[in-house]
């Protein structure tokens, strides 16, 4: 593997952390499986580059991204709680309606971000090579999102969010507002997706609004390949899993690739995720389940 | 105090299967009471405990807590004043975290901690405290998965979980029903001393008329969504398990052959 393909294979890893740290809180503390990232990925990638292009400064742009990845996990709440569609179901049905959205936002299918400054122009001015600098500023992020996330999950909120997922009828009939839980919760995940989205697209230079197409797969692929090989019940150790397990993905991703050997190409890497997730869920003796509901625990 | 009034629910109404579980009760259990309800399956017991808890609206009248209407309450926001256990051992916790996040969960029910911190040195102190109480060495497994506990542990959590904080009511549905019969006998044993210690006003489910007089002070028994025995007092004290199941199949047996005159 030359040296670009290890470096790309980081920071993609990195970027996809932020997603897959989001997946970690629907798929595993919430029990919701959420595909609204389909959508809430290319958001954010979307509503930076249209901000950016209109001259708004990288990280406010970022923030803006970030923000409006919230509100989509908001819509596949409402869609769930209000309307009672079924969580898988209206999260599609979120991420489907977000395709024409971005659209809608960018007014073309993909924005070019080549001549405008990012948030990793300011780190090239401080001396760090440009090839390293998405994996430095992307590895700060992930660092203070994963720790960020550790410590909500320790919080009251975060312990009665846990509750709610792994059992929402105790949770209830403790206190918990299951229904708030399920909206704060998507509405994280859906925040770090879309930062995700925004710092994937400065790193690749553009916006594409087909660029959310399998980020669910990757995604699970971090976190369940991730937890399966760490298995864990500590939250910081899980939700390093997650991190690490997106970093790995992509670095076999890339290895496989490399090794002219075996003959596959770049189309036939999410042939390749599928059948990675597929092995993963199928393992027997699985440990990682944190937010399995007791009906359907495995023994 | 917790009451009900006039309270009436149907369930599938309007279809062949439609079943009149409540049918117009009054209910009023002052404070520091412990009452056992009693009744043959489909009796209404289960419906009873739900819409105190909140899990059931009622089709008609009112539930009181502390002169407080909370009729319109949804189960969450009862859980400031009501606390309640579950038949099943798996259904009143989190199999899949510590026993020490566990009661962190059930402390913040009166007490919402919102973003501090949830497992702090106090609520250690707590969970020691409480969990002696049990005797069976919890305390000193705060961060064992509850998943490792038997079914009698389980309960014995459960039951501390739901006297934690201001707990105004204690609702028990047959808790110790899923239990082997030494784990229900430990787990009875510990209600009654947690309930007598706290004294908490109890509403506790039963298939058991010895468990139905040795714990409590007012026994009600329910027939056909009808409240048709309640003693207290000198009355129930007197009162010995034959005397009980006497009252009690005389009882239903009224009533069937009231249902049978109305058929023919």
């Amino acid at each position: 593997m030359s040296l670009y393909a290890l470096v790309g294979a980081l920071e993609t890893g990195l970027a996809f952390a932020l997603v897959a740290l989001g997946s970690f809180i629907t798929f595993r503390v919430l029990d919701f499986p959420d595909l609204t990232v389909e959508g809430s990925f290319p958001l954010g990638a979307a509503v930076v580059a249209k901000l950016m292009v209109s001259g708004v400064d990288p990280w406010t742009a970022t923030f803006a991204a970030m923000g409006a990845g919230c509100l989509a996990g908001f819509a596949t709440a409402f869609l769930n709680i209000k309307l009672r569609i079924m969580h898988i179901l209206a999260s599609i049905l979120t991420a489907i309606a977000l395709y024409s959205i971005n659209l809608r936002i960018m007014g073309q299918p993909n924005i070019g971000l080549i001549n405008v400054p990012t948030v990793y122009t300011f780190w090239e001015r401080l001396g760090i090579p440009s090839l390293y600098v998405p994996v430095v500023v992307l590895a700060i992020v992930v660092v203070v999102c994963k720790v960020m996330v550790d410590l909500f999950l320790g919080t009251g909120i975060g312990l009665a969010m846990r509750a709610a997922g792994a059992n929402p009828r105790m949770a209830q009939a403790n206190g918990v507002r299951v229904n708030l839980m399920i909206v704060v919760g998507l509405g994280i995940a859906n925040a770090l997706t879309a930062l995700s989205g925004a710092l994937f697209a400065q790193m690749l230079g553009a916006a594409d609004v087909s660029m959310g197409i399998g980020v669910i797969v990757v995604a699970l692929a971090a976190v369940i390949g991730g937890t399966a090989l760490m298995p864990s019940r500590l939250i910081p150790l899980l939700t390093l899993a997650c991190v690490l397990g997106s970093i790995v993905y992509r670095l076999a991703i890339a290895l496989a690739l490399s090794s002219n050997s075996i003959g596959l190409t770049a189309s036939d890497v999410n042939v390749v995720t599928a059948v990675l997730v597929a092995i993963a869920l199928y393992l027997p003796g699985r440990r990682f389940s944190l937010a399995r509901r007791s009906g359907r625990a495995v023994k | 105090m917790i009451g009900i009034e006039n309270v009436e629910i149907t369930f599938n109404k309007g279809t062949a299967l439609e079943n009149r579980a409540l049918r117009g009760i009054n209910l009023s259990i002052p404070r520091g009471q412990f009452l056992t309800v009693i009744g043959s399956n489909g009796a209404g017991k289960s419906t009873l405990l739900n819409i105190l808890a909140g899990e059931l609206k009622p089709d008609a009248g009112r539930v009181v807590v502390d002169d407080t209407d909370v009729t319109s309450w949804p189960v969450h926001r009862r859980a400031a004043k009501i606390s309640r256990m579950f038949q099943d051992p798996r259904a009143g916790i989190c199999e899949h975290m510590s026993i020490i996040e566990n009661v962190a969960i059930a402390a913040a029910r009166t007490a919402p901690l919102g973003f501090r911190f949830a497992i702090t040195a106090d609520i250690r102190r707590l969970a020691k405290e409480r969990l002696a109480l049990l005797g069976l060495g919890l305390e000193k497994r705060f961060d064992d998965q509850v998943s490792l506990l038997s079914g009698g542990q389980r309960q014995a959590l459960s039951l501390v979980m739901a006297t934690l904080g201001h707990t105004k009511v204690l609702l028990l549905d047959e808790h110790t029903a899923a239990l082997d019969p030494a784990a229900a006998e430990l787990v009875m044993k510990l209600t009654g001393e947690v309930v007598r210690k706290l004294g908490i006003t109890t509403v506790m489910v039963t298939h058991s008329m010895r468990q139905a007089l040795e714990l409590g002070n007012r026994i009600i028994m329910l027939h056909q969504g009808h409240i048709t025995v309640d003693i207290s007092g000198a009355e129930r004290a007197s009162m010995t398990v034959a005397d009980l199941l006497m009252l009690f199949q005389r009882k239903e047996g009224t009533e069937l052959a009231d249902d049978q005159l109305l058929l023919d």
